[in-house]
């Protein structure tokens, strides 16, 4: 028996560690922790309620938009306010914007390495690259002298014996299986989506001024002026070159992303039965259809229970608890019972070991991360949830996408439930997105046409209009899945915030029952070639895209109550 | 700390344009377009392609403390792509973990490696703040603080790079309470030689760029100001180069959210902009390729070049206090804050100064009597 310490976890946002037992190759226990906090929320207090989505937004810089979103939905929620047709619109845009370049990214920048190995790609014969690279997509960019070329560049950086960001990884480890020519076309398609995600994202420097951390939020509304007559305004030329983004989008992600999925997942089908969680998979929900905020949801909402694709439940709101008995927090009434977001209550509190050192005592607290759990369940969110969730509810784009894949890969609906099933669900809804976001473009120019110009709730920007005391929630589908902020608001002033984070749900620890958190369920099984170099444990936790910045939270130190949370 | 130019005979670049299919010509282009960030005269484009070519690839390491990867991300998102792909991946960024391939103890390895190979040599960019609470526990990496981690890393290198309003002045993490003893690394980390503090939530991205091309072409640091930020991007101040400083100098102001004021670009002065008392060259260089900036799409500037802004700059919508008789000539410019003066009363102090420097300046100029005498108003009114 011996245990693996992962720490830093690279490739992901924030500071996360593994320690896992492994006995004759197969990992028998783990323990996930994330190892950095701040204390946003405590921070929040006392602070206007129409600045807090900037301060939520720097939670996280790669999910750069999603916190600003939730937090402008919850004080929307707890005042009252109502944004315009036209600001939807354009969050719509920009929320969608935002899914699919961190997909991307996430595919080529922070996964793939995972999978396909540099150093193999060093030979490769351009040619039947070029050759493997037309068989699969009509993608222009596959003749042999452009595979030549970034073989080349490959090439020089070796030579160097400088490998940079590219040294000490696990290169000619047994568990890479792609040929050469597969390595060198998805190092040729990392490059590329390089350039590509800094020029996708200039949608949110016209529709949000800059990115990361895009600036156009309005609790309300969008601070950005929609008037085809003005060129400081929106106009058809901006709506027009954000059409175009989205186009090259589209391009890319048809022809190299999910063909690149779709190549590369024969070589590692084995991963279509190992990382499974408990299957109790929560979608929030996203992106209604129309304006009418009771039309279908894109993403739709509900509960999968044990992976029983047969049945979606409804989400109930009111189930969503947290448990720190293994964080480092303590309940004044003791840690053995779960709190309500609503009635949230933490005080931080450090009782692991002193730094440096070398192991985590996990029969105590050892996570900067609480437990949530549904209706007493841990829950896997993100893509695959959503897209299990969207499938079993007979959602048309998802159905057809999904049973596309698995047809393509002889594999049926249970291979869903894993590492590999979340690669695949990240691409389909990737794909998804892409193709929705048009109609939203033809939408705002269709009402900036007929004039309706208005962009926010101005009647309910003045604090003097807000009830004196008066809470709220919002909720969104960010890229890694569910995400809730719970607010409290007091003569106008901040009372109490809370976020229950998608990587909280899918990385946090062990409740008061001992029941593993998503990451810890999904990592036991997995076989280890060599301990010494764990590289199928970064395969599982990166399927689910950490981001522990996100995840890390505190609620009210004094455990204030809100009384009602009114949800959308 | 001046790069050792002798060990730089290769000439790596040439090579490496040629490879990539750069041209001469755009190499030069991009060669100007940073000179133009750096505030430098056009001429010296072909001074820095010359360097830029010449000098040794330098060793970058990353780290990443009480972050939110904000400032990473604006770093992949540097301009002038194809070209600032050669600088950033010819030099040789060996440890930065959102990147990085390696994890675990291989991670650790490639720093450790790197610091001991290029001692005294080598660049590291912070980006995060770091914790003082708990005995460090608050952010931990390998086991080991953050405090651990960037004093080991800070004592070898040969220049310290804060990216980011949190690294720089302690950001988000260090506002009002503090509830982890967050610290910039200036704090964290004194006396540190050749620190450099690139603020903003985040850093633009080019900003990083022109800075590290300027310490490869010149072998030293820019000039810096008092709160140790290169003057190339903050020595101005964002309301003197707005687009929409005639509409603040003609009274034309945005009033709500989408009226007809905002929809003609006015003035956000009213809607709570900081532009008037923070330093950063936003209107100058743009974001995302000069695509747009937060007050050319319509939001008021936050201030987030500013130390403490979470605190000072709030209420973001609350607009600076008026100031009477500012005349159309007024000029904000050298509006500096001290740390511990409230944005309000540095804000009427210091364009009160100014207004009576621009009133000496004008009279020296021309000296309009009639003009003069009402701005000595103002003054007199405003300095009591």
């Amino acid at each position: 028996m011996s245990r693996i310490v992962v720490d830093p976890v690279t490739r992901i946002e924030g500071h996360l560690r593994i320690e896992a037992v492994v006995e004759e190759g197969v990992v028998k226990d783990a323990w996930s922790s994330s190892t950095m906090f701040r204390g946003i929320e405590i921070i929040l207090k006392g602070r206007d309620p129409r600045d807090a989505w900037a301060f939520a937004q720097r939670i996280c810089g790669v999910c750069t938009t999603v916190h600003a979103i939730t937090s402008i939905r919850a004080v929307e929620n707890a005042i009252g306010s109502t944004p315009p047709p036209n600001a939807e619109l354009v969050r719509k845009l920009v929320m969608s914007a935002q899914l699919v370049q961190d997909h991307v990214i996430h595919f080529y920048h922070l996964h793939a390495l995972d999978w396909v190995d540099i150093v193999s790609a060093l030979s490769a014969d351009p040619a039947k690259t070029s050759a493997l690279a037309e068989g699969i997509s009509s993608w222009p960019k596959t003749s042999p002298r452009y595979f030549a070329g970034v073989k080349q560049r490959l090439e020089t950086l070796a030579a160097s014996g400088r490998l940079g960001p590219f040294a000490n990884a696990y290169w000619g480890h047994p568990a890479y299986r792609l040929p050469p020519e597969a390595n060198l076309m998805a190092v040729a398609h990392y490059l590329e989506a390089l350039d590509w995600q800094r020029e996708f994202i200039k949608i949110h420097a016209i529709l949000g001024g800059k990115n990361p951390h895009p600036q156009s939020f309005l609790v309300g509304g969008m601070a950005v002026p929609i008037d085809p007559n003005e060129q400081s305004s929106l106009n058809v030329a901006s709506m027009e070159q954000v059409r175009q983004l989205i186009q090259g989008a589209r391009a890319l992600v048809s022809q190299v992303y999910i063909p690149d999925v779709l190549a590369v997942a024969p070589s590692y089908l084995e991963w279509a039965s190992l990382g499974a969680t408990a299957g109790h998979y929560m979608a929030y929900g996203e992106y209604h259809e129309t304006a009418d905020p009771t039309s279908p949801r894109i993403m739709p909402r509900g509960v999968i229970r044990n992976g029983d694709l047969s049945k979606v439940e409804d989400l109930d709101f009111s189930l969503i608890n947290e448990f720190v008995t293994h964080s480092w927090y303590d309940y004044e009434g003791g840690d053995a019972q779960g709190l309500h977001p609503s009635q949230g209550e933490t005080t931080p509190n450090y009782t692991g070991p002193q730094p440096p050192y070398e192991l985590l005592n996990v029969e105590g607290k050892y996570s900067w991360l609480k437990a949530p759990r549904y209706d007493g369940l841990p829950m896997e969110v993100g893509p695959l949830a959503r897209t299990l969730v969207a499938y079993a509810s007979g959602r048309p784009g998802q159905k057809q996408l999904v049973d596309h894949v698995l047809g393509a890969l002889g594999a049926g609906p249970a291979a869903l439930h894993s590492t590999l099933g979340r690669i695949a669900a990240r691409a389909i809804e990737t794909q998804i997105m892409v193709d929705e976001m048009e109609g939203w473009v033809d939408e705002l120019l269709a009402n900036m046409g007929a004039g309706d110009l208005r962009i926010c709730d101005n009647d309910k920007w003045d604090p003097s209009t807000w009830p004196e005391d008066c809470t709220g929630a919002g909720f969104h589908e960010a890229p890694r899945g569910a995400l809730g902020h719970w607010v409290h608001i007091r003569k106008g002033e901040i009372a109490n915030y809370q976020c229950v984070v998608p990587s909280t749900w899918n990385a946090g620890p062990r409740d008061s029952g001992q029941e593993r958190g998503p990451y810890e369920q999904a990592i036991i099984g997995t076989p280890i070639a060599d301990p010494e170099q764990p590289l199928e444990i970064l395969r599982t936790v990166h399927s689910f895209d950490p981001c522990m910045a996100c995840g890390v939270h505190v609620v009210d130190g004094r455990g204030r109550s809100i009384a009602e949370v009114k949800v959308q | 700390m001046i790069m050792d130019r002798k060990s730089a005979e290769r000439n790596w670049l040439s090579g490496e344009l040629e490879r990539r299919g750069v041209s001469r010509r755009e190499f030069l282009g991009f060669c100007g377009t940073m000179a133009v960030t750096l505030a430098l005269p056009p001429i010296f484009g072909s001074r820095i392609a010359r360097a830029v070519e010449t000098a040794p690839k330098p060793t970058l390491v990353w780290l990443e403390f009480q972050d939110c990867a904000g400032n990473t991300e604006s770093f992949l998102r540097s301009a002038h792509p194809t070209v600032a792909e050669i600088i950033l991946d010819t030099l040789s960024l060996d440890y930065h973990e959102t990147i990085m391939a390696a994890a675990g103890h291989q991670a650790e390895k490639s720093l450790a490696e790197a610091i001991e190979r290029d001692h005294g040599k080598y660049i590291v960019v912070i980006e995060g703040s770091i914790p003082t609470g708990a005995g460090g526990a608050y952010c931990t990496i390998g086991g080991r603080s953050a405090l651990d981690i960037a004093q080991e890393v800070c004592a070898g290198a040969a220049a310290t790079v804060a990216i980011g309003t949190c690294a720089a002045f302690g950001g988000l993490p260090a506002a009002a309470p503090n509830p982890t003893g967050a610290l910039s690394v200036s704090d964290a980390v004194p006396g540190l030689q050749n620190l450099i503090n690139v603020p903003a939530c985040p850093a633009n991205g080019d900003n990083l760029a022109a800075l590290i091309v300027y310490y490869v072409t010149f072998g030293r640091l820019p000039e810096l100001d008092e709160l140790r930020r290169p003057l190339f991007a903050y020595g101005k101040l964002i309301h003197d180069a707005c687009e929409k400083r005639a509409h603040y100098d003609a009274g034309q102001y945005a009033e709500e959210w989408g009226d007809e004021g905002h929809r003609k670009g006015y003035c956000l002065y009213k809607m709570g902009c900081k532009g008037p008392v923070t330093h950063q060259n936003c209107p100058n260089v743009g974001w995302n390729e000069n695509t747009n900036w937060p007050v050319g799409c319509g939001h008021p500037c936050i201030g987030c070049a500013e130390p403490s802004f979470w605190d000072r700059m709030t209420p973001f919508y609350r607009h600076l206090p008026e100031i009477p008789g500012l005349g159309p000539h007024a000029s904000l410019d050298k509006l500096g804050l001290g740390l511990t003066v409230g944005v309000g009363a540095a804000f009427a102090t210091h364009t009160a100064l100014h207004v009576i420097q621009d009133r000496r300046g004008r009279r020296d100029e021309s000296g309009p009597a009639s003009e003069g005498s009402s701005h000595e108003k103002t003054d007199e009114g405003d300095e009591k």
